[in-house]
């Protein structure tokens, strides 16, 4: 697998990253390289192995429905660059 | 009878698929112990995993995976024992995250089935995809200031289970009434109030058209619609819309609209063309949710009866028509107010008295059977005085109306009214030779062979007795002497 510079510019704009056209032929090196190496692992036979998730073959956490955080406003709110009394804000985004 | 659409080059059939977002009821959110109640000061029912911080870590809220399995139950549903978590990420001022923690290659629950009734009598049984597990977004308002959004995210984290119905629905009413089965289903498990104007349901709307015996074709996804009245309107106009497109040669391009219930019309909402690229994969702080077999059977047993089954029990324990019973298992509550009524009384009167007159009332008054001016025992109580023919069924409407009005017991109306039946022969006796006597031409006339005027006379006399005369005893003294 490997990829055009399209689908590179397509990435940076699904995670909001802007860059520049001159940067494109590096990062897409980069990226394929990293693709590349990934796909060895395609050379390991997993026919019929089940999917091992960790090795601890620990099993999910869950907890008690009780009401244990939360009313901390004043810490939720510590780095929003623009607060407004008890809310956040952020450019108008209207559609 | 199905639905179908004339359009200029003949008739068309509408397919409808629903994904129904369904908020679990829950203390807690999914993934932290922030307060999932409703209606809390802006931004204090958010924790800091809520919030996104850095280096927080989501851990799962074992009651929100009961509620989920118990709803797949009830959709008579298979529970995956091993499920995933996964993040769709996307990018909005509501998802601090900026992924939403989902269940996307791996749902907790499978394929199921709802069944459904329609007004004509049609039973239908409509598909069930999946059921997964999800977060909720905060909140955004746009009109506080001129050139700002606010959020608020007391709502992003709450769990959600999105209900995924299979293409099955044909109609406008069919989705009406899938969304109210559903709606019913998630109360009597109390897994979701099921309350639309709140939010904690809400419905996408997946519609396409085409013409019969095709495959399908494309369809547009209607976001976020809010109440059952509204998504019947929306498949009407998005489907017409779809039919003028192709009929103009045109074709309908897959996207997510939004309708607008003052213009009756649905619009495009995101045309940027990677809407639906979420990027999924599996979410590396959770580890794949196992669950035993034991604990789902044991939820299965703790299961009340769901209305479909109630409904069916109705009909042959009570010996009432299919459609009473379908009314009286709308909901739990009337359900358990008609059962209570109806125990060891006359069940078929029972099922006349509450979705007839008590029915009326509730109407009338505006009020739910949770807060009935007249409890079921009181009913029962006025059924009691008609079985042992203390009262009439006349009578009985004149004791019900003052139950109503005073939330007195019928006992006590009826000792108070002086409204007890006269069951004494002499005093009906007497009443008949009085009607008699001042109708002596009508008597003639009905000796002739009028014989319909043997209701004229049974009328007479139970008004010369204020109603309270036994009418079988009435019945019987006239054609004595008739």
């Amino acid at each position: 697998m490997s990829l055009d510079p399209a689908t590179v510019r397509r990435i940076a704009r699904l995670a909001r990253i802007g860059i520049d056209e001159s940067d494109l032929p590096a990062l897409q090196g980069e990226l394929n390289g990293i693709l590349g190496w990934v796909e060895q692992l395609n050379e390991v036979d997993v026919e019929g192995v089940t999917p091992m998730v960790g090795t601890g073959h620990a099993a999910l956490r869950t907890r008690d429905d009780v009401v244990t955080d939360g009313n901390c406003r004043d810490a939720v709110l510590s780095n929003a660059p623009d607060a407004v009394g008890p809310f956040y804000t952020v450019p108008k985004v209207v559609e | 009878m199905s639905y179908t659409l004339e359009g200029r080059t003949g008739t068309w059939e509408i397919v409808v698929g629903l994904e129904v977002h369904a908020q679990v009821i829950s203390h807690s959110k999914l993934f932290s112990g922030a307060s999932a109640s409703y209606g809390g000061e802006p931004n204090t029912h958010v924790s800091l995993v809520d919030a996104g911080f850095p280096g927080m870590l989501p851990v799962l809220n074992h009651e929100c995976v009961a509620q989920a399995i118990r709803t797949g139950l009830g959709l008579r549903a298979r529970i995956n024992l091993e499920s995933r978590f996964d993040r769709k990420n996307y990018f909005y001022a509501d998802l601090p995250t900026g992924y939403q923690i989902s269940q996307f290659t791996h749902p907790i629950v499978g394929e199921g089935t709802v069944e459904i009734e329609l007004s004509d009598g049609t039973v239908r049984h409509i598909g069930i995809t999946r059921l997964h597990m999800e977060q909720d977004a905060g909140k955004s308002m746009h009109d506080q200031d001129p050139t700002r959004s606010f959020i608020d995210l007391n709502r992003a984290g709450v769990a959600l289970m999105e209900i995924v119905s299979e293409p099955d629905i044909r109609s406008p009413e069919e989705a009406g009434a899938y969304l109210r089965k559903l709606r019913q289903i998630l109360r009597y498990l109390g897994t979701c109030d099921g309350n639309m104007e709140e939010g904690s349901m809400r419905a996408d709307v997946n519609v396409s058209v085409r013409k019969a015996g095709e495959p399908f074709r494309t369809r547009c996804e209607i976001k976020n619609v809010n109440s059952i009245r509204y998504v019947m309107h929306a498949i009407e106009v998005e489907a017409t819309r779809q039919i003028e497109v192709w009929e103009d040669g045109g074709e309908v391009d897959q996207e997510t609209r939004l309708f607008d219930p003052s213009r009756n019309e649905t619009r495009s909402l995101r045309s940027k063309e990677d809407a639906h690229d979420y990027r999924y994969f599996p979410d590396p702080d959770l580890l794949p949710l196992v669950v035993e077999q034991t604990w789902v059977d044991e939820l299965e047993r703790a299961l009340p009866e769901l209305p479909d089954d109630k409904r069916d029990r109705f009909i042959k324990q009570y010996g009432i028509p299919r459609y009473d019973a379908s009314v009286l298992v709308a909901e739990q509550a009337i359900a358990d107010y008609y059962e209570e009524v109806a125990k060891g009384r006359d069940s078929r009167l029972a099922a006349n008295w509450v979705t007839g007159d008590l029915f009326g009332a509730l109407n009338r008054t505006g009020r739910s059977i949770q807060d009935s001016p007249i409890s079921a025992q009181a009913l029962g109580g006025m059924l009691d005085l008609m079985a042992d023919k203390t009262i009439n069924g006349k009578i009985a409407k004149e004791v019900f109306e003052d139950m109503l009005e005073t939330g007195d017991s019928a006992a006590d109306i009826v000792e108070r009214k002086g409204l007890k039946q006269v069951t004494d022969t002499g005093a009906i006796d007497a009443a008949v030779a009085d009607v008699l006597a001042r109708n002596a031409d009508k008597v003639e006339e009905y000796r002739g062979g009028k014989d319909r005027l043997f209701g004229f006379f049974v009328g007479q006399v139970m008004k010369a007795m204020a109603g309270k005369a036994n009418p079988a005893i009435v019945n019987e003294a006239l054609k004595k002497v008739l």
